[in-house]
């Protein structure tokens, strides 16, 4: 267990049990939020955004009481949040930090870049293969064009 | 391959596209054999395509089988506004195997993934058409001998045509040396490029038709589409710089065929129509006997 230095002030306050997304882009943390379903969390969720960062400049951040993510579910949010933090929270005290990883696949959410996929017209989930994890390139598995990282759009 | 869809040229191995030529060349041997008697075949034209639709229901008759389908989305229930899940589920009560073209790329696999029966891909939009990848595979194989080591020219619309992409890829297992004729605008894409290089073959870039000629065992032209262009100037600069005339064929190897996978309008004159290198006609009935073969490769009436 790493031990927590004193802090002078906690922008956002701290939870007692779960999952700290910390280091998320500031204009991308209502996209994570949609990522990860949170819109209608039923237990505590504490949002920060336009925060002062050492690092970033301006950060988001978000705090998600009583929820523990499972890994594909959580490395969706490397698609908008690459740098994003990951600290899991247990009686206050950290007791595991991570980073995301983008995933090999990705699931329902990325909407295919091609107009004609049957996917935009179809009620189809979306299944994407990752081709390439640097330039963040997906392959559709319908249509099998490619959504590159500037086209990558996320479904309603 | 028995009740393996076949959606992407990819979905079988080179060993089973293989298989598939010889039993084509049986067929062609013995074209009318019942051997599918017992069972129906659906064709699901969600849009229009004479020439694929009646060489799949010649191939299903000519092998015994009953055809059901439509022709056209306007007189099936999609416009009513039936979803491409309900008309395959529904559709796939009704036969052994459903032979698909739809307007929708992705559409083929999606029905594969919810058909009971297998599906065989006549085309989702400009994706994938496998069957005339194995049809044209089957042509060059009889005309040459083999699919071993040829030198092969595409000519035309390098960039759109999906025919080009999905036989490229499937020739790149066959140590094949690529020409590739097409104006600036119509290039071959990067990706399907990618897979030449990746099997460490060999491929020429030109924009000069009469160049080419001399060095190839097959011509594989396509027709340059006006709306490819945003400029009709430009259209109107490339179109006759692609055009076949017979007497371009004069410095040819003896062994050259030219193939096209239909229709044509301009981009091969009629009169080299009578030169007995022009094959797309051939090429045409040979798949027939080529979609034989899948049928009854799918349906597992043969091995």
């Amino acid at each position: 267990m790493e031990k927590e230095e004193p802090r002078k002030e906690l922008k956002v306050s701290a939870i007692e049990n779960g999952t700290v997304i910390d280091h998320i882009p500031s204009q991308n943390v209502f996209q994570v939020i949609k990522i990860l379903n949170l819109s209608n969390y039923m237990n505590q969720l504490l949002i920060g955004t336009n925060l002062d960062s050492n690092k970033m400049g301006k950060k988001g951040i978000i705090k998600v009481s009583n929820k523990f993510f499972k890994s594909d579910e959580i490395n969706k949010i490397a698609l908008v949040a690459p740098s994003a933090s990951l600290i899991i929270i247990k009686n206050f005290q950290v007791v595991e930090k991570g980073k995301v990883s983008i995933p090999d696949q990705i699931d329902k959410i990325v909407k295919c870049f091609n107009p004609n996929c049957i996917t935009n017209t179809e009620d189809i989930p979306s299944i994407f293969t990752v081709i390439d994890k640097k330039e963040l390139k997906l392959r559709c598995h319908y249509c099998e064009k490619i959504t590159a990282k500037d086209n990558i759009s996320f479904r309603e | 391959m028995k009740n393996k869809s076949l959606v992407s040229i990819n979905d079988f191995t080179p060993e089973e596209h293989i298989r598939i030529l010889e039993l084509a060349s049986i067929f062609e041997k013995h074209p009318k054999q019942r051997i599918l008697e017992e069972y129906v075949i659906a064709t699901l034209f969600f849009e229009p395509s004479t020439r694929t639709r009646l060489s799949f229901e010649s191939a299903a008759t000519r092998l015994g089988a009953q055809v059901i389908g439509f022709s056209d989305a306007a007189s099936s229930s999609v416009q009513k506004g039936e979803s491409l899940r309900d008309t395959i589920l529904t559709v796939s009560n009704y036969c052994d195997l459903i032979v698909m073209r739809h307007p929708k790329e992705g559409s083929a696999r999606f029905a594969s993934e919810v058909a009971k029966v297998p599906i065989v891909n006549a085309g989702d939009g400009a994706n994938q058409h496998p069957t005339q990848t194995l049809l044209d595979m089957y042509s060059i194989r009889k005309t040459q001998g083999s699919l071993d080591k040829l030198n092969i020219a595409f000519v035309g619309d390098l960039k759109y045509g999906r025919t080009v992409h999905s036989l490229v890829m499937a020739l790149c297992h066959y140590n094949t040396t690529f020409h590739l004729v097409s104006p600036p605008e119509l290039k071959l894409p990067s990706a399907v490029k990618y897979h030449i290089k990746e099997r460490n073959l060999t491929y020429y870039q030109y924009t000069d038709l009469l160049e080419v000629i001399p060095k190839v065992d097959i011509l594989y032209m396509t027709r340059i589409q006006k709306e490819r262009f945003s400029d009709p100037l430009d259209y109107e600069k490339v179109k006759m710089a692609y055009i076949l005339k017979n007497c371009m064929l004069e410095g040819a190897k003896p062994n050259l065929k030219i193939l096209h996978p239909l229709p044509r309008v301009n981009e091969i004159m009629t009169d080299v129509d009578d030169n007995p290198k022009a094959y797309y006609f051939t090429q045409a009935l040979n798949g027939v006997y080529v979609r034989q073969a899948i049928l009854a490769a799918i349906l597992g009436v043969v091995d």
